[in-house]
């Protein structure tokens, strides 16, 4: 019966860590529990600029781009990375932040367009699921 | 069903029986397996007295934004009775990047303070004299840079080299695995930490020049045993550096100190103790009977310990003062000679001043008012804690020999077998928390719905990268340029000779070569490190 269903292509992430900081655990565990959910994982390690995040999504053709920000910088990282995005004319990903985020600034990041934000606490199913629903949202349209 | 009686296996894997008794002791024998307090192996303590003799150093991690914030921040915790400074720099400081670098732009002060040039530590020591306090600092890659800037700030205070006392971390292999914050590939890295280690020999005698880390990898997901034999493997590939260079390994083992694990996301109250008494058993037997130390003061384990944000739950996020108060009972069970506990705040950002001063009282609580400093080693000859040492210490073996047996903790690390069998470990422990398998209370158990709850939260100033570029740019061009070029080309040329850079560094400063400028010049000679990207 297998000709019956969607041939859906796996849903494609990209995982970054954006500026200085060296603390990647959290960002290789969702990685693997992704990867884990069928989905194809694409790490791209530390300190990377919003410019070579932007070029990497592009050239893996990725739905997700998934950022791990620790440091408190957040905010402006994600301002800038929205900003390129509109400049570039980037639409078919979708970005999700986790890290250590206050809640105060959850508003914050998602009127900068961003998707999803994923606190300290959040499950692998939380995040699996909030990712598929963002890619069936982005189908859709 | 399972009996009561039987082992039970405890979130870290290590099974735990209902009660023990002298036969899980069968070969004990106080004087070869224990020794009293200051007596090898050291497993009871490397001090006679212990606590009695001196408490603790009670170090709280801090360092914001700017030397002059740091500074009142100093003076503040000096004040409430703290004994050391422990100071966080900025990751663009710890990366070798000057304030005005476009890759610096959204970590300047952020997560502790900025140090472009020598400016900046002699304001954040301006009033503190070097003599009088102990400073560690969480520095690896730039760590003879930043020992540098202290040797000279002394100088300028009038503090002569042999006075001055404090640790740099300067453990860059555990950089690679967990934290990092490497610069150069591994093979100069550790040659620049033989530097250090030589300069301290000869000048700086009361300087840890290498705090060997065993945190930060635990917080990778590391077990107890790992989080020891790692940085066990990691101190004696530094000390075969210096060996090679002919000094002693008398000379050079007083200088290394470690910082180990006590609390963390996968504490268990007696197994942190026991993992600590086997370690300091461990590496006495290691320092004499492998290295061939003759003097005692060589064989002594001189650790701090730590635990990192990762325990600290963000809900309910009182409960957490409860875990630091376990943390820290732990590190004194453990005979600790100084501890860094997290804050109950940690998961919400920077810690404030009330939470990092609630760790401190919790430290002054232990030390005052509830008796466990009076006696050393109190679990020492408990069937229990004595069979754990024990264990640990034949795991903490296993998992050096498995290393060393894959060709060293070097190869390891470059190959990421290292990295990804952590990463393994952590992925399995955290899906354990998610199912509920290992509690953890108020997250998936006794879980409440919380009000929205607000954190005061650290925030950054916005004008501090501002005002440090400011600083930064003055001090450009104040200096003499003649003599920053000058002593640029004396480095780089020490480094391709591969001659002791750190009278150069020592000389660079002076001149107020900036971080960027002296770390340019070393990337020149020693290349970057590849990144090893995988899950």
């Amino acid at each position: 019966m297998r000709g019956l269903v969607d041939r859906e292509r796996p849903i494609r992430v990209l995982i970054a860590k954006p500026g200085l900081d060296g603390h990647d655990k959290g960002a290789k565990v969702v990685a693997k529990a992704l990867k884990d959910a069928g989905m194809e994982v694409i790490y791209i390690g530390l300190r990377q600029s919003t410019d070579s995040i932007l070029s990497a999504a592009v050239e893996e053709n990725v739905d997700i781009i998934g950022l791990s920000i620790l440091s408190g910088s957040h905010v402006p990282i994600c301002r800038e990375l929205s900003q390129k995005m509109v400049q570039q004319g980037i639409e078919g990903a979708k970005v999700v932040v986790g890290g250590v985020i206050p809640r105060a600034d959850v508003q914050v990041l998602r009127d900068l367009g961003i998707s999803e934000v994923f606190r300290g606490g959040s499950s692998f199913d939380d995040i699996i699921q909030a990712i598929k629903k963002i890619v069936r949202g982005t189908q859709r349209q | 069903m399972k009996m009561d009686g039987e082992p039970k296996e405890t979130d870290t894997g290590v099974k735990v029986k209902l009660y023990y008794t002298p036969e899980d002791l069968p070969e004990f024998d106080y004087e070869t397996s224990l020794g009293s307090p200051g007596k090898y192996p050291y497993t009871r303590g490397i001090y006679p007295t212990m606590y009695r003799g001196k408490l603790w150093t009670m170090r709280q991690y801090s360092g914001f934004s700017t030397s002059e914030n740091t500074n009142s921040r100093f003076k503040f915790l000096l004040d409430q009775g703290q004994t050391g400074l422990s100071l966080a720099l900025d990751l663009p400081t710890q990366l070798g990047l000057d304030s005005d670098d476009p890759l610096a732009k959204d970590d300047v002060g952020r997560l502790g303070v900025a140090i472009d040039t020598l400016r900046d530590m002699e304001e954040m020591f301006d009033g503190i004299p070097l003599d009088k306090i102990s400073t560690s600092f969480t520095v690896n890659s730039t760590a003879g840079i930043i020992l540098a800037m202290y040797v000279a700030t002394g100088e300028k205070q009038g503090v002569s080299k042999e006075k001055l006392r404090g640790t740099i971390q300067n453990d860059i292999l555990k950089e690679y695995i967990a934290r990092g914050t490497w610069i150069f590939p591994p093979e100069p890295s550790i040659r620049l930490i033989g530097d250090t280690i030589v300069y301290c020999i000869e000048n700086i005698p009361r300087f840890n020049s290498v705090s060997v880390s065993g945190t930060h990898i635990c917080e990778a997901g590391a077990t107890h045993a790992q989080s020891i034999a790692y940085p066990f493997l990691a101190a004696i590939t530094y000390i075969n550096e210096v060996l090679r260079r002919g000094y002693q390994i008398d000379q050079i083992a007083p200088l290394l100190s470690f910082h180990l694990i006590a609390g963390g996301i996968q504490f268990q109250l007696f197994q942190d103790v026991a993992n600590l008494r086997a370690a300091r058993r461990l590496w006495a037997k290691i320092v004499k009977e492998r290295l061939g130390a003759k003097q005692e003061k060589s064989m002594l384990l001189r650790f701090s310990t730590g635990a990192m944000g990762s325990g600290m739950t963000e809900q309910q996020p009182l409960n957490n003062i409860a875990r630091i108060a376990y943390y820290a009972l732990a590190a004194a069970l453990a005979g600790s000679r100084s501890f860094n506990l997290p804050c109950f705040d940690e998961a919400y950002g920077i810690p404030t001043e009330e939470a990092i001063r609630t760790s401190l009282r919790v430290q002054q609580i232990l030390a005052y008012e509830t008796g466990v400093p009076d006696t050393v080693d109190p679990l020492a000859g408990s069937y229990y804690a004595e069979n754990l040492t024990n264990y640990f210490e034949k795991e903490i073996e296993r998992e050096m020999e498995d290393i060393e047996s894959r060709g060293g903790i070097v190869a390891c690390i470059e190959n990421g077998s290292i990295q990804s069998k952590l990463l393994g470990q952590a992925y399995e422990v955290e899906k354990k928390i998610q199912t509920g398998e290992i509690v953890k209370v108020g997250v998936n158990r006794f879980a409440i719905d919380e009000e929205q709850r607000e954190m005061e939260v650290s925030k950054v100033d916005p004008e501090v990268l501002k005002r440090q570029i400011e600083r930064l740019n003055w001090v450009r061009a104040a200096r003499d340029k003649g003599k920053v070029t000058a002593c640029l080309h004396d480095l780089n040329k020490a480094a391709t000779e591969q001659r002791n850079t750190m009278p150069y560094l020592v000389d660079a400063v002076k001149a107020y070569a900036t971080m960027g400028e002296i770390i340019g010049v070393l990337k020149g000679v020693y290349g970057e490190a590849e990144q090893p990207v995988f899950i």
